[in-house]
């Protein structure tokens, strides 16, 4: 187990390479210049020359990416060239507050997504079945900007309950756990996780009939066990699957957000992301992805460990 | 076989699937079985054996089958067996060896876990004595180094020994009817034969009944005292295994022998039986072999074939089986 954790944490590093080089590039072939974003219309052409020489800009790519990911090592993502405020900071507070919400979201989403798909799973072609399949498909379909919208309508507008905008209160943004902040995260959160529901709930529900129509459930019932027991061996052999699919979900509820925080003025990492992109802001840009995505290959290799741990049939090869 | 020494007492059972085609998978169905007895059921596939062994453990699905007739094991009425004596019954009373070991295991969970879960459930001991009591089972169906097969998980383990280990699992709460769903028929040649001799050396040590059921004749005769013939969900013909081989009286049973690979000469053709088991969606009210067979006459095709019964146990459902056959 301990060597195939470590098998699996050394193919990280060329990924993470990989992804860093991605992140560098995918930001260069990005139409717009970053320096007409900052720099006064009548700029001169040596004033643009010597913006460009402080950001480091004038050299050829290969020597910015090296200074880029020499920099990163060190913990210097560089500074926002809209705000000029460092990004490592911009970036960090910002993924804290989109993990806030995203592992909220997960919280809600997965256990009745799982609960959901298990009893649809096990009452297959009954009304139970069928309902639980309308609500997977209407939360997989039904955009969850527009729902955002609604509910807001409904909650926030018409009902007054609770707030629509920020993560605290008059755009406060140092998150504390009392009412007062946790009243602007039940909207968003909740929103953020109809998608996963219908996701979890629709791949738990495959799993749990196809492993209900295996000779082995047939043969635990001839040996004596009962539902419970029979239960729980479908879990587990479904448990690795599922895993998976929950792992990547909660990737995407991380980065995936930026409509969501967008609606409800959200200050996470989507709402710094479209920000970012809106003023060309490079470097900010650069560390938000490559921080989003680092988190997606961290992800992946919880889950892989977490399967090859649940399922025996994984480590062997 | 019936009375209070029989361990299995099915009287006319009829099964039927509803769905979208009803299937009467077995039509008036009768069989008995005496304590410490090996039957082979034999027929061929869709004939309704494997129904039947599902049927005396309760493991057809309830909501799409309708069954009629009784089955006492023991004396207890099968269908009424309910909740938790359900559970301690199949198991403990009844269990099952199943056609393809490595789908009949669960491939997340240790062998040894799985025999000792059946353990703990029936004898209510600790997971400790369980695991022992599933140590001793791994020794008894003669699996090397038994200790590190406890730990292994099935896809570590070959057909023939997830066989082995299927058969510790089945009779490690001591039940007194062993079900076994052509359990050689997944495995390699070698293999069959090492499975069928420790069914057969085990069936003497714990002295359980066995219905064993096979389509394969060759099989049936190698494992059993006595043979019930299947077809369309009936029993065609029951006899011991030595009235089946040298004197079978229906025309199936003996088209089967002729199909047998079984001192059959080089070069010669071998005699399949022409057509095919006919579609169960209606209820035969003939002989349904009557289509196959090369002794068909019209009253055959009139009316469902009286059943004669030569000897105690000796019975053909043919109208012909007064009289002495020629060959086929």
């Amino acid at each position: 187990m301990f060597v195939y954790f470590l098998r699996r944490l050394i193919l990280v590093l060329p990924v993470a390479f990989g992804v860093s080089v991605i992140c560098f590039m995918l930001v260069q072939i990005a139409p717009g210049d970053p320096l007409t974003a900052i720099m006064p219309v009548d700029a001169t052409a040596e004033q643009q020359a010597e913006m460009r020489a402080a950001y480091g800009l004038d050299k050829p790519l290969p020597v910015q990416y090296v200074v880029w990911v020499g920099n990163l090592i060190q913990g210097d993502m560089g500074r926002s060239i809209a705000t000029g405020r460092p990004v490592a900071g911009e970036v960090f507070g910002a993924v804290q507050n989109s993990l806030l919400l995203a592992v909220t979201a997960a919280l809600i989403a997965f256990p009745i997504g799982v609960l959901l798909g298990f009893v649809a799973g096990y009452f297959r072609d009954t009304i139970l079945d069928r309902i639980v399949t309308a609500i997977s498909i209407a939360g997989v379909s039904v955009p969850n900007y527009w729902l955002g919208i609604v509910l807001v309508i409904i909650f926030s507008v018409n009902l007054g309950w609770l707030p629509s905008m920020g993560a605290g209160p008059g755009g406060s943004q140092d998150w504390s756990w009392d009412w007062v902040h946790v009243r602007h995260l039940i909207l968003p959160a909740v929103t953020l996780a109809v998608v996963p529901i219908g996701i979890v709930a629709r791949t738990v529900r495959a799993l749990a009939g196809d492993i209900l129509s295996m000779d082995f459930v047939t043969a635990l019932y001839a040996k004596g066990m009962s539902r419970g027991d029979v239960l729980r061996h479908v879990a587990r052999n479904a448990a690795a699957t599922a895993l998976s699919v929950m792992g990547l979900q909660l990737g995407y509820l991380l980065g995936g957000s930026i409509l969501i925080e967008t609606v409800f003025n959200w200050p996470g990492s989507g709402y710094l992301l479209s920000n970012a992109i809106f003023q060309r802001d490079l470097p900010l840009l650069q560390g938000t992805i490559l921080v989003l995505a680092l988190f997606f290959v961290a992800m992946n290799l919880v889950v892989d460990v977490a399967q090859a741990a649940i399922d025996p049939r994984i480590q062997r090869n | 076989m019936s009375g209070p020494g029989s361990l299995v007492d099915i009287r006319n059972l009829s099964i039927r699937f509803r769905g979208a085609r009803d299937v009467h998978a077995i039509n008036d169905l009768t069989l008995g079985l005496a304590q410490g007895e090996t039957l082979a059921l034999l027929g061929e596939s869709g004939s309704g054996k494997s129904v039947t062994l599902k049927a005396l453990l309760r493991l057809l699905p309830p909501r799409r089958t309708d069954i009629e007739g009784t089955m006492k094991v023991n004396g207890a009425d099968v269908m009424s067996i309910t909740g938790r004596a359900l559970q301690t019954y199949r198991g403990g009373e009844v269990s099952m060896v199943f056609q393809e070991p490595g789908l009949a295991l669960d491939p997340v969970y240790t062998v040894g876990r799985q025999i000792a879960e059946a353990v703990q459930r029936k004898k209510r001991v600790s997971r400790d004595e369980a695991m022992s009591t599933a140590l001793d089972m791994l020794r008894r169906v003669r699996i090397p180094s038994p200790e590190r097969r406890l730990s292994n998980y099935p896809h570590e383990l070959s057909g023939g020994m997830l066989q082995r280990v299927m058969i510790a699992l089945a009779l490690a709460c001591r039940p007194r009817l062993l079900l076994a769903d052509e359990p050689t028929t997944a495995l390699d040649a070698t293999v069959q034969i090492q499975i069928l001799l420790l069914l057969r050396a085990l069936q003497k040590e714990f002295g359980m009944g066995v219905i064993f059921v096979t389509h394969d004749i060759g099989v049936a005769v190698e494992v059993s005292e006595r043979i019930a013939v299947m077809y369309a969900g009936q029993i065609v013909e029951e006899g011991t295994t030595h009235e089946i081989i040298k004197s079978p009286r229906h025309p199936y049973t003996r088209g089967l022998l002729a199909a047998n690979l079984h001192d059959v000469a080089r070069g010669t053709r071998l005699d399949a039986i022409p057509g095919a088991p006919p579609p169960l969606d209606v209820k035969p009210d003939a002989c349904p072999f009557a289509p196959r067979c090369p002794l068909a006459e019209a009253r055959c095709r009139a009316a469902l074939p009286p059943v004669h019964q030569i000897g105690p146990r000796r019975r053909v459902a043919c109208i012909h089986a007064d009289a002495p056959m020629e060959a086929a």
